[in-house]
């Protein structure tokens, strides 16, 4: 038997009300394995990013990371509920990272690394301070231990976002559009510390826009719109010999 | 423009525009402020009382001892209805965000009760329980273990206007508090839980904090609110700095005296209260990137300034950096 992929999703279906962001979504991804995601706006890439995590519910369909169902457990042919605790626990070994930083504004970039190790983990909190500091260095932050997230640029902000999800240990890092809200110099610096990830062998999901990433970082590239996946496949053959007209034309406007 | 020499030109100097409409509306207030100033001044001063004028007596009375002991009363029913409003607001507020539609529900019935009730009716209720209910049982049904407790000893005239003033501010509170929560993004909450904190981490350790910076100017003014409110435990005949006055005066008839006296305590009072109000909220401003608010001093000296110039810029959180995002 070979080992379960670290996202594996099944026919998943999830609808806000009427309206039915996820019509059906199949994919795996392997351990240290990076996955891009591009698609238009709205065509589900938040949520789908979202239910791995269990920030969403999902209607319809299977969902599992590293081979354990999100948010239920099946005992026998019966679904069970998650408890909050599990849920909990879950996700503190899944990082993500947001479009907005969401960096927590009253904490200073240490604090904020330190926070869920020391509260969520148990850690301690020489421990915890011990690693802060060591990953603010990598993501090339070692000076701005003690600034707050407003005295950063955007570019810094998304670093230490990245920093904090990193301080968990996860073995799976989400990435919804990380680069979108940043000024374009400012892109380079956060898709350098993500190569660097991908590099280390994190295993990565990403919705981006940034094509040239994909191209050249990315495993598999998975192109959705209206809930499916239209296309999926190596990135260089997605983006350069699009066999769909979707895809196609979305490439167009794009790159 | 060319500067040839990089030298920065002269600063400018021009008249600036003046406002006579604030002048004239400065000496008819002032006028009519002095006519009434000048009124009750008088009348007092011509009072007839066992120290002389009116405003001896004032001077007498200030620094009565059973004066500094209402107030003393008076302080300790704000520290701890305000205590009991605050700690029982904030479980309010997060009850009524609860998702459990039960928490959500008592949640909205005791605002509403509270609320929609007269604190003096409250207070009134809690210091006439005792007519009704001779003693309060407490205890597990079908066993033996059982509290016992007497209306009247349980509920003394203090304890019923604090039941009825903390109660009553909790409603409030709650509504403030509630205001708090929800003014803090969404995003925060999520970025939370997506490192695996559970509901009250997120509450107790990201949303509250945040949420301090909306809930405190208005805490503030309920506190303030509160201390002038505590009079109504006058009718609990609770010794507090109204029911002082008002003995001594019917002991001695000076009535105007002695509500003047107790309006300086309370001015006394409630000024302190805002001064330490800005410096609260100076605290919970830190990290954020909103100049500061002005300290009273600031405030007063702005307001001299907007007489015939704009106002000084607000004083900037010296750690702050304004960036883009
Ligand atoms: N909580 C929600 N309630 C109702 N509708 C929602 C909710 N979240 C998302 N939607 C809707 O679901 C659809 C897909 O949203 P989603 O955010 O997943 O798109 P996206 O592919 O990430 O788009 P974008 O590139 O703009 O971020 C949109 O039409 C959106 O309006
Ligand atoms: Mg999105």
């Amino acid at each position: 038997m070979s080992v379960a992929p670290m996202v594996k999703a099944e026919a998943v279906h999830k609808s806000f009300g009427r309206l039915e962001v996820l019509q059906g979504i199949d994919l795996e991804v392997s351990a240290k394995e990076v996955l891009c995601m591009i698609g238009p706006s709205g065509s589900g890439k938040s949520t789908f990013l979202r239910c791995i995590n269990h920030l969403e519910k999902i209607d319809a369909g299977r969902l599992s990371v590293d081979g354990e169902l999100v948010g239920y457990q099946q005992r026998g042919d019966k679904l069970y509920e998650l408890r909050d605790a599990e849920v909990c626990r879950k996700r503190s070994e899944i990082g993500m990272v947001f479009q907005h930083f969401n960096l927590f504004p009253h904490m200073t970039a240490l604090d904020n690394l330190i926070e869920a190790p020391i509260r969520v983990k148990k850690e301690s909190r020489t421990v915890a301070i011990d690693r802060g500091r060591k990953l603010l260095e990598r993501v090339g932050l070692g000076e701005k231990v003690n600034a707050y997230p407003r005295q950063l640029s955007g570019g810094q902000q998304q670093r230490v976002a990245i920093a904090r999800a990193l301080a968990m240990e996860p073995k799976l890092m989400l990435f919804d559009e990380p680069t979108s809200a940043l000024d374009p110099e400012l892109v380079g610096e956060v898709l350098d510390v993500m190569r660097g990830l991908a590099e280390d062998g994190m295993t990565m999901v990403v919705v981006t826009h940034e094509m040239g990433f994909a191209r050249e970082v990315s495993d598999s590239l998975v192109f959705m719109d209206g809930g499916v996946i239209v296309e999926a496949g190596n990135p260089r053959d997605v983006l350069t010999n699009p066999q769909h007209e979707r895809t196609r034309s979305f490439l167009s406007k794009v790159l | 423009m060319a500067n040839a020499v990089g030298l920065k030109p002269e600063a400018i100097k021009a008249v600036p525009v003046r406002h006579p409409g604030r002048w004239v509306a400065a000496i008819v207030v002032g006028a009519i402020a002095a006519y009434i100033l000048y009124t009750v001044v008088t009348a007092i001063q011509n009072d007839h009382t066992a120290q002389g004028s009116g405003w001896a007596a004032v001077g007498h009375y200030l620094f009565n001892t059973l004066i500094f002991k209402g107030i003393l009363v008076t302080l300790e029913l704000t520290v701890l209805a305000m205590a009991v409003g605050i700690v029982l607001g904030v479980i309010l507020a997060v009850m009524r965000l609860s998702p459990n539609p039960v928490m959500s529900w008592v949640s909205w019935l005791y605002i509403w009760f509270f609320r929609g009730t007269p604190v003096l009716v409250q207070i009134f209720f809690w210091f006439n329980l005792n007519l009704v209910l001779k003693s309060i049982d407490i205890g597990i049904p079908f066993t033996s273990f059982w509290l016992h407790a007497n209306t009247n000893t349980l509920i003394p005239p203090f304890m019923a206007a604090l039941l009825g003033l903390g109660f009553n501010e909790a409603a409030y509170m709650a509504e403030i508090v509630r205001a708090g929560i929800i003014s803090v993004e969404h995003g925060q909450t999520e970025a939370a839980q997506a490192l695996g904190m559970n509901r009250g981490l997120v509450m107790r350790r990201i949303v509250l904090p945040q949420a301090m910076r909306v809930i405190i100017p208005p805490t503030g003014n309920e506190t303030i609110s509160m201390l002038k409110t505590t009079s109504l435990a006058f009718t609990a005949s609770v010794t507090e700095l109204f029911t002082r006055q008002q003995q001594i005066a019917t002991a001695t008839y000076d009535v105007l005296e002695l509500l003047i006296v107790a309006s300086i305590w309370y001015l006394v009072m409630t000024s302190i209260l805002t001064v330490g109000q800005y410096y609260i909220e100076r605290h919970f401003a830190r990290g954020s990137l909103r100049g500061m608010p002005l300290t009273p001093f600031q405030r007063f000296r702005r307001m001299l300034f907007t007489f015939h110039a704009p106002p000084p810029a607000p004083v900037e959180l010296p750690v702050s950096i304004p960036r883009g995002h």
